[in-house]
């Protein structure tokens, strides 16, 4: 095990699919001599050069329908989406091709393209440097959505997402590049499908993904201390499709739920859990299953104003002490 | 085109004329359902340029407007019409429709329904190709409104930048959807604009089939020998409106008679009569033919054919057992 950064696992993971198969190539804006706004293909354009390491204008429905089209000849193109704010652009060819042509040619062709894009809010962005986009790529069928919550995640995904066929849709996070984690020394790959046990808990399930994982592992320490109470923290590193028979498992034994997620509410990741729990396990619960969201604006710039509008883990506190009564 | 191919070139442009006249019958008896756009008129276009090509060792793609592309790539006509009748025996399974005719064994890579998306697909099956080192080409049929998409633009910078093997032919006729082109484009020669890219271009009379393999021979030649994209402009004009539920009020009597009169199926039918190829007899029977061959063959197989199961509707959507999903073979 070695301790690395999300960036470096991300530049290892390319590196080991781009030695394991000529057909692996990686585009997006500044990926190559530059390196990659987060150094994710850092080092990669002097070793595989400029046929398989793209810098592609700032064309983002453009250079993503073109990996697809590549795709579609067995090349398998790692996109990278500078920041996910800029996938609205590219949404036409993703959903339109990538999710739907398996299909719509009877099983004939598929496309499998991997596409990663940093999404979330950092550090001021402003409105339109701070999307927060799973929730519109789970909600189309036909593609996959994962998210990791750490370096070993963001290794082990972005390697099964390349030989995956189907196409991948990877939901980074921009202040994430930097965090440190264990990374198997040995070649890993991880499910696409599925969710990870977190934190063990028995009292009531905290379910994170990505960014909000870690709002969880917190608050989860912080109800222990001050509160006793024992929280079980699952992780969905797999939003599309989600883990029907994880949320299940962990409800059942807890039988209360709080679901954090850092985009606003409406048509959710955490609606969606819930609409599960009801489908799932509704007559385990002894609470009504709680979400924690951001609100409901566009983010601002103000610093104290970008801290109002998001969650963090004393939201999560508060939500489950509200459910406890304590 | 050699005299001798002239014959059969003919009869596939009549054949493509006749097999959409029967998919209009077919609709309107409700046979076909859906969005349904026609060729008629067009014929000399898909069918001029791909005689050009190597079909089946080319790639093509195009738009929604695809029966007849996809059957000059290879696509079987009767399958083509059993997708048509949404049969389970179509080329896409009855999952795609008219809009969406697959035939990958052809290399006939689909007709897509967004306006301007095969685009950036088509760069990226050269990109493809170029991976792969082989000699084929990839030809992207699309119409002249689709020119006013940013995908065109996108495309067409990175076609060029990339030196991708790649040709877009572009169907000008002169309509999107309903809207005329004066009123829609600021330019309306479709070639004049890809010199913004620094990619060659020419446009020729859609409707004279002999013109349009001459113009199509000099563009593919020129992509296959790795020298990059190339544009084509093919003049032409639509006969019925944008697709089935366009009512086409849109067009003077006056300019659809003058289409009209420059027919390619007739043009091409009366310089081989002028020529003593084909006698009119001929002509007569080789629609007879063509007639009874989409009535006896075409459509009795896509009317017999089983439709898909509807327990079958969730296939096709993710990778059936791929082992990658549970984090491979471990």
């Amino acid at each position: 095990m070695a301790d690395i950064m999300m960036w470096e696992a991300l530049v290892r993971a390319h590196d080991e699919e781009m030695a394991n198969d000529p057909m692996v190539i990686a585009m997006g804006e500044d990926i190559g001599v530059v390196g990659g706004t987060y150094k994710a293909t850092l080092g990669l354009y002097d070793k595989y050069g400029e046929q398989r390491v793209i810098d592609t204008p700032i064309s983002e429905n453009g250079y993503t329908g073109l990996g697809i089209g590549a795709s579609f000849l067995g090349v398998r193109p790692i996109i990278e989406i500078m920041s996910v704010n800029f996938a609205w652009l590219a949404m036409d060819q993703i959903f339109n091709t990538a999710a739907k042509v398996r299909y719509m040619s009877g099983g004939q062709l598929e496309a499998p393209v991997v596409i990663r894009s940093p999404g979330g809010t950092a550090h001021q962005l402003g409105s339109q440097h701070s999307a927060r986009m799973e929730k519109v790529f789970m909600g189309v069928a036909g593609l996959r959505v994962v998210t990791p919550s750490s370096p070993r995640q963001a290794y082990g995904l972005l390697k099964s997402a390349v030989r995956c066929n189907d196409p991948v849709f990877i939901n980074e996070h921009e202040l994430m590049y930097n965090m440190k984690g264990d990374v198997p020394a040995e070649e890993y790959f991880h499910p696409l499908e599925g969710s990870e046990i977190a934190r063990e808990g028995r009292d009531v399930t905290l379910f994170g993904y990505n960014i909000s994982v870690h709002w969880c592992l917190k608050a989860a320490g912080l109800l222990s201390k001050h509160h006793g109470i024992e929280a079980e923290v699952i992780d969905l590193f797999a939003l599309s499709p989600l883990d029907r028979e994880g949320i299940r498992n962990s409800v059942n034994k807890t039988h209360r739920a709080v679901i954090v997620e850092e985009a606003e509410p409406a048509v959710g990741v955490a609606a969606e859990v819930m609409a599960i729990i009801n489908e799932e396990c509704f007559f385990e619960l002894d609470a009504a299953p709680v979400r924690v969201s951001a609100l409901n604006v566009p983010i601002p710039y103000n610093h104290a104003m970008e801290k109002a509008a998001l969650p963090d883990e004393n939201d999560v506190v508060d939500a489950v002490r509200k459910m406890f009564g304590v | 085109m050699k005299n001798a191919d002239k014959k059969r070139v003919l009869r596939e442009m009549l054949f493509a004329r006749r097999f959409e006249e029967r998919c209009y019958e077919a609709y309107v008896e409700r046979k076909i359902g859906g969005f349904l756009h026609l060729y008629p008129g067009e014929e000399a276009c898909a069918i001029g340029v791909l005689e050009a090509a190597k079909v089946g060792h080319d790639y093509v793609i195009t738009s929604y407007r695809d029966h007849i592309h996809a059957i000059k790539s290879g696509a079987d006509p009767k399958k083509v019409m059993a997708e048509l009748y949404a049969r389970e025996t179509g080329v896409s399974k009855g999952r795609g429709g008219s809009m969406h005719i697959f035939d990958i064994a052809n290399r006939f890579m689909g007709g897509y329904a967004l306006v301007g998306g095969p685009f950036p697909l088509a760069a990226g099956i050269a990109k493809g190709i170029q991976m792969q080192g082989g000699d084929e080409i990839c030809i992207c049929f699309l119409g002249d409104a689709a020119n006013n998409q940013g995908t065109f633009h996108e495309s067409l910078n990175m076609a060029k930048i990339w030196n991708l093997p790649v040709l877009y032919v572009c169907e000008n006729n002169l309509y999107g959807i309903g809207t005329r082109i004066d009123r829609s484009t600021a330019v309306i020669d479709q070639y004049k604009r890809v010199s913004g890219y620094n990619i060659p271009s020419a446009q020729e009379d859609g409707q004279d089939v002999d013109l349009v393999y001459k113009a199509a021979n000099k563009a593919i030649r020129h992509v296959r020998a790795g020298k990059g994209p190339y544009f084509l402009e093919l003049m032409t004009y639509r006969y019925r409106g944008h697709s089935m539920s366009d009512s086409n009020a849109y067009r003077a009597k006056t300019e659809e008679r003058m289409w009209s009169g420059r027919d390619p199926v007739i043009m091409l039918r009366d310089r081989l009569i002028e020529a003593g190829q084909l006698t009119h007899d001929e002509f007569k029977e080789m629609d007879t033919e063509i007639l009874d061959e989409i009535e006896d063959e075409i459509i009795r197989y896509a009317a017999e054919s089983p439709e898909p199961p509807a327990s079958e509707v969730g296939r096709y959507v993710l990778a059936e057992n791929d082992p990658w999903v549970k984090g491979g073979v471990q």
